[in-house]
């Protein structure tokens, strides 16, 4: 509590300090390459240098945002992309779990399973996907369960490294403290885990939403991979743009609220931050 | 409660640890257990805990054998492992519910105690090692254990920390009226808790000397008295000069 009530009275100084020198604060300073490229960018595409087929102006391309967002277009395939990245990021995720929990607890269960799902896992996933459209289809199964399969691996392997990494000295704790089966799970296993799943909790969604990019793509009606293929087909590069950036924007999106959580989780650990 | 602690033998491998150790604690004494480093002082408290049960004697507690780890053994381990992911009083509740009221009522005593007040919600990277140690000490009290094993609880701490937890530590043992077998390598340690010393030997580990420690408490370092047992101590160190000491041995 008291750390917590100076980091932000430092920040408050600094930022006051930062207001006094003249100097930007450290959030401004990563705005200002980003600006400079877009003015650039607007200038060449403004003047004619390049032909807004090929790299349509920001201008331009806010204006298709503006329209897609205006007509729902968007909100409507951005939902379906969600509920396909979601269902898919649980499915697999959820199992990837399941399996790093059994499989860490149980040298049994580790010497049945375990070399069966290194195999597995070896095979890149996106390369199966020619074969999940084999087996089911075009529709919404083949695309989840191609997600699910990229997801799955990295929550798998954290948790089990997560709970073998447990420490043994923490064990011998917990039996002379008489822990029963429950409490080793939620005060002990778990916990000591958990950074470990949630590493593999922010790579699992990196993979599905890599997954899921790839699924659009390959062929579907509709989604965000569908509204860049169907803009590419009539040459509208802007849309692409627009695409392509929410994509970016809700990966990203994703990402931060994994970290945020982490933050919050994991309060208890006093590793190294990184320097200023 | 009445430990009686008889360890015929204990050996890893073709190493053996222990040799005919036989320690009777009657209720309400403090066994303090001193002896160079390696002869095998951990190993004899694990067995007493039932941390360890692969050895050849008995260990019984108010005559019932010890064949697990349990509450009723507190121990209190050289590190103080302590949950890093729990708070203070988190961890002291551990696998018990701190809304239940007596519970928390329990955990606020002890940790007034061991003086943690206001340090309840601190996680144990924000604890000094004195500290956390106490922390140990109260999740090993609330409990309510009939003896308490303590394997040097206080190696690691500086002179005046140390000394702080000790006198804690005969209060908390005056007042509660538990059976105590403390682990330490320092002579005047054992002496200042101890109502009973044993001095152990290396190589294999055996009874060297059995003490009782007949100072009435508060004790003070600089008694003559204090002074005169702190030499036999010595003494009988010498004795056994001829066995190998390896370095730490307090000495
Ligand atoms: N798990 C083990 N496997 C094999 N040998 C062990 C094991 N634990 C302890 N030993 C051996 O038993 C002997 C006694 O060890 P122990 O830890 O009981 O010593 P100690 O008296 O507590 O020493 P210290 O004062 O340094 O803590 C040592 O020689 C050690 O090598
Ligand atoms: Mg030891």
């Amino acid at each position: 509590m008291k750390t917590a009530a100076y980091a932000e009275l430092n920040r408050r100084e600094k930022a006051t300090k930062a207001k006094k020198d003249g100097t930007s604060p450290v959030w401004l300073k990563g705005f200002a390459v980003p600006v400079i490229l877009l003015a650039i960018w607007q200038y060449a595409g403004g003047s004619g240098l390049i032909s807004p087929t090929v790299l349509p102006t920001p201008l331009s391309i806010g204006a298709a945002f503006y329209e897609l967002a205006g007509s729902g277009e968007l909100a409507a395939n951005m939902q379906i992309s969600i509920a396909r990245a979601a269902g898919g990021f649980l499915l697999g995720g959820g199992l990837g779990l399941l399996f790093g929990i059994l499989v860490g607890f149980s040298k049994k269960t580790e010497a049945y399973l375990d070399p069966s799902l290194q195999m597995l896992r070896t095979v890149p996933h996106l390369a199966v996907t020619p074969l999940f459209i084999l087996w089911f289809g075009f529709d919404e199964l083949s695309k989840v369960l191609l997600i699910a399969l990229g997801a799955f691996f990295p929550i798998y392997i954290n948790t089990f490294l997560g709970i073998r990494g447990v420490d043994a000295k923490l064990f011998d704790v917990a039996r002379v403290l008489e822990f029963n089966w429950r409490h080793q799970i939620t005060r002990l296993i778990l916990p000591a885990a958990l950074p470990n799943i949630l590493l593999g909790v922010r790579l699992s969604l990196g993979i599905a939403w890599l997954g899921l990019v790839v699924a659009e793509l390959m062929g579907s009606s509709a989604g965000v991979g569908y509204m860049i293929m169907d803009a590419r087909q009539f040459s509208q590069t802007e849309k692409v743009f627009v695409g392509i950036i929410i994509f970016a924007v809700v990966g990203k999106l994703t990402d931060s609220f994994v970290r945020l959580l982490e933050r919050r989780l994991l309060k208890w650990r006093s590793s190294f931050q990184g320097t200023n | 409660m009445t430990v009686s602690l008889h360890v015929d033998e204990k050996a890893f491998g073709r190493n053996v640890v222990l040799d005919n150790i036989q320690l009777n604690i009657q209720n309400g004494e403090f066994l303090t257990i001193i002896g160079p480093s390696g002869c095998g002082k951990s190993t004899l408290l694990k067995i007493a805990a039932g941390l360890d049960t692969e050895y050849e004697g008995k260990v019984q507690i108010n005559k019932r054998p010890v064949t697990k780890p349990g509450i009723s053994q507190g121990f209190i381990f050289q590190e103080h492992r302590l949950f890093p992911w729990l708070t203070v009083e988190q961890n002291i509740a551990a696998d018990l519910n701190l809304r239940d009221p007596d519970v928390k009522r329990k955990v606020q005593e002890l940790i007034d105690i061991v003086r943690l007040t206001s340090n309840e919600k601190a996680y144990p990277s924000e604890l000094s090692g004195g500290m956390s140690q106490r922390v140990a000490i109260a999740r090993a009290l609330l409990r309510d254990p009939e003896v308490l094993l303590l394997d040097e609880p206080f190696g690691a701490l500086d002179a005046f920390t140390r000394k702080h937890l000790q006198d804690v530590l005969v209060d908390i043992w005056q007042k509660k009226k538990i059976t105590m077998i403390l682990v330490t390598h320092d002579i005047d340690e054992s002496i200042y808790l101890g109502t009973q010393l044993a001095i152990l030997r290396a190589n294999p580990g055996r009874l060297q000397k059995w003490l009782p420690i007949e100072l009435s408490f508060p004790r003070s370092r600089t008694d003559t008295s204090f002074q005169y047992l702190r030499q036999k101590v010595l003494e009988e160190f010498e004795k056994t000069e001829h066995s190998v000491y390896a370095e730490g041995a307090g000495i």
